[in-house]
């Protein structure tokens, strides 16, 4: 690349002026507010209070605080397993299989993605409701109660996180082609040994990826959850519809401490995935 | 080092080659009918109860929740604000993109950290972030709550990387011989960047904008503390939404619903035709 530097390399009064627009910009949007969110967690309570990390922690360390967290835990620790799930089984299927519908399917699994969470509780709603549902009736005589209950709240989060695992595999299922597969099952692998011993290994990070990508989603959904959720305090209240409801009850200290709580963890997701990404780069 | 948390690729769409697919197995046709049925309790049906309630009412039913003077204020603000923050976008979009690979200097790589945050926040908290600065409390007397300014801003936070994403890596491969030639030839970077570079990264802006577009229409945690929710001003089509099923209104929730579940669907295909044409002529 050194005789193209020549060209590209030129700087003007425009790349300085370009240069310095964007990290303002970038500035304003995104670093300024997050470093205010930062100083707001660990202010004090009052003046003379005092500040810092106890503060912090004393604010999680409430009941309902703490019953929000381990509420969005569960469901996102059953959501990014149903999703791991199917999504290595929907991927093979969908790369390696042939069968009528193949293409609309895979279509078809990306649309969780760009439906508005609130569409996707509404159609929970829609669907599964008791008073309103489709099925509402039928799963009420059997005496099941989604909405309004934990499992409505792991169904709306493995519905927006969904394709997150399938995006990582398939493209990895498409390049590591089938060859290695076809060695494996002449020298008499079955089914399983061939996938144990060759495709497992082979789409490890992809799952890594997916998981921690839908772990993140899962933790910080709102608006579907929000939909399906009774959301009071000790009931469907998770760590999001929390930050909304201690927000507009001016409980801010509270919402600011369990908001940092999120941004921790998406800050450690991005970290996570940057690692991984690097040995990937590298091959 | 580009797409850390972002796909925006469009779909994970499996190639059309035909070759080294096997055929249905017993066990895999199993397997193969367990993931329908849980796709379709888990998704289709959800979303075909979501069209069926828009329309039990009728066509008449649908048109008028959708004309109602307040819900198409709401649908007309939604789009409005969706569409500035895409133009935007395109624009500043492409131009962080450039810097971050064209300019060298201290501190990109935390630039481009920095541009996945929004996606990496979850959308209440992103809401939150913003009125920490802008907010009620601001130290710098902004207050955008319940403003159509708090709701662009919202919009431009969580849309910032789609652009930027898209067009990174385009940049990044495009080769520098053309532009060597245009400038040899007594081109201006101008005329060059408008000549050359621009028309090869055209696709990439449609489509990051069109993504971008689609997910500023149907946005609803991080406007949730921000937009006041005040009918005729500040009301988008997500909290509408909201708003219908919170007053028991379950078809108009629907027919507002219907209406973003097209847009998600538009865009999926735009998104489609851009990347199979770009694909064709690469």
């Amino acid at each position: 690349m050194a005789d193209t530097s020549t060209i590209r390399n030129r700087k003007g009064p425009v790349t300085y002026v370009m240069r310095f627009g964007v990290i303002g910009y970038l500035a304003i949007l995104v670093v300024w507010p997050l470093y205010e969110v930062t100083a707001r967690t660990f202010a004090p309570l009052e003046r003379g209070a005092e500040g810092g990390f106890g503060a912090f922690l004393e604010r999680l360390q409430d009941p309902s605080v703490t019953y929000a967290f381990q509420l969005t835990a569960t469901c996102a620790f059953w959501a990014v397993l149903i999703n791991t799930v199917f999504g290595v089984g929907i991927s093979l299927l969908l790369v390696r299989y042939q069968f009528p519908g193949r293409r609309i399917l895979s279509v078809l699994v990306d649309l969780p993605m760009s439906v508005s969470p609130v569409v996707v509780g509404l159609a929970l709603v829609l669907a599964y409701s008791s008073g309103q549902g489709w099925f509402g009736e039928a799963l009420e005589s059997a005496g099941i109660f989604i909405i309004g209950t934990t499992p409505g709240l792991i169904m709306a989060t493995a519905f927006v996180s969904l394709p997150l695992v399938v995006r990582e595999i398939v493209p990895v299922l498409e390049e590591i082609g089938i060859d290695a597969e076809l060695a494996a099952s002449s020298l008499g692998a079955n089914g399983w040994q061939t996938f144990r011993r060759i495709t497992l290994p082979s789409i490890k990070w992809a799952v890594v990826y997916g998981v921690v990508l839908s772990m993140a989603r899962s933790l910080g959904e709102f608006g579907a959850v929000k939909i399906v959720s009774p959301g009071a305090e000790f009931r469907g209240e998770t760590a999001t519809i929390l930050i909304q409801n201690r927000y507009t009850n001016y409980e801010e200290p509270t919402a600011y401490a369990a908001a940092f709580v999120l941004v921790l963890a998406s800050v450690l997701a991005l970290v996570v995935v940057s690692l991984i990404r690097k040995p990937e780069d590298h091959k | 080092m580009t797409e850390v948390l972002v796909k925006p690729a469009g779909p994970a769409r499996t190639s059309s080659r035909p070759s080294g697919l096997f055929r249905l197995t017993p066990a895999s046709g199993i397997g193969l009918g367990i993931a329908l049925v849980w796709f379709s309790v888990l998704v289709l049906l959800p979303l075909a109860a979501v069209v069926g309630a828009a329309a039990a009412g009728g066509w008449g039913a649908f048109w008028n929740t959708l004309t109602d003077a307040q819900t198409f204020a709401a649908l007309r603000l939604t789009v409005i604000e969706a569409g500035l923050v895409t133009v935007v976008n395109g624009i500043l979009g492409t131009v962080v993109a450039w810097v971050l690979v064209r300019d060298q200097f201290f501190g990109k790589r935390i630039l481009d950290v920095v541009i996945d945050i929004p996606f990496a926040l979850p959308t209440i908290v992103a809401g939150l972030v913003l009125l920490s600065l802008y907010g009620p409390e601001s130290p710098v007397g902004i207050n955008i709550v319940n403003t159509r300014q708090g709701i662009f801003l919202a919009l431009l936070f969580v849309t910032l990387p789609f652009v930027v994403r898209t067009v990174q890596p385009v940049l990044i491969e495009l080769d520098a011989d053309v532009e060597e030639a245009a400038a040899s030839l007594g081109a201006s970077r101008f005329t060059t960047f408008r000549r050359i570079i621009l028309p090869s990264l055209v696709p990439a802006i449609t489509a990051g904008s069109s993504l971008g577009f689609a997910r500023a229409i149907s946005e609803f945690g991080s406007l949730v503390l921000i937009s006041g929710n005040t009918p005729y001003q500040t009301e988008v089509a997500s909290l509408k939404i909201l708003k219908f099923i919170e007053g028991d209104n379950q078809a108009g929730a629907a027919a507002v619903a219907v209406l973003l579940l097209l847009v998600a669907i538009v865009t999926i295909v735009i998104l489609d035709v851009v990347s199979r044409r770009v694909a064709r002529r690469g």
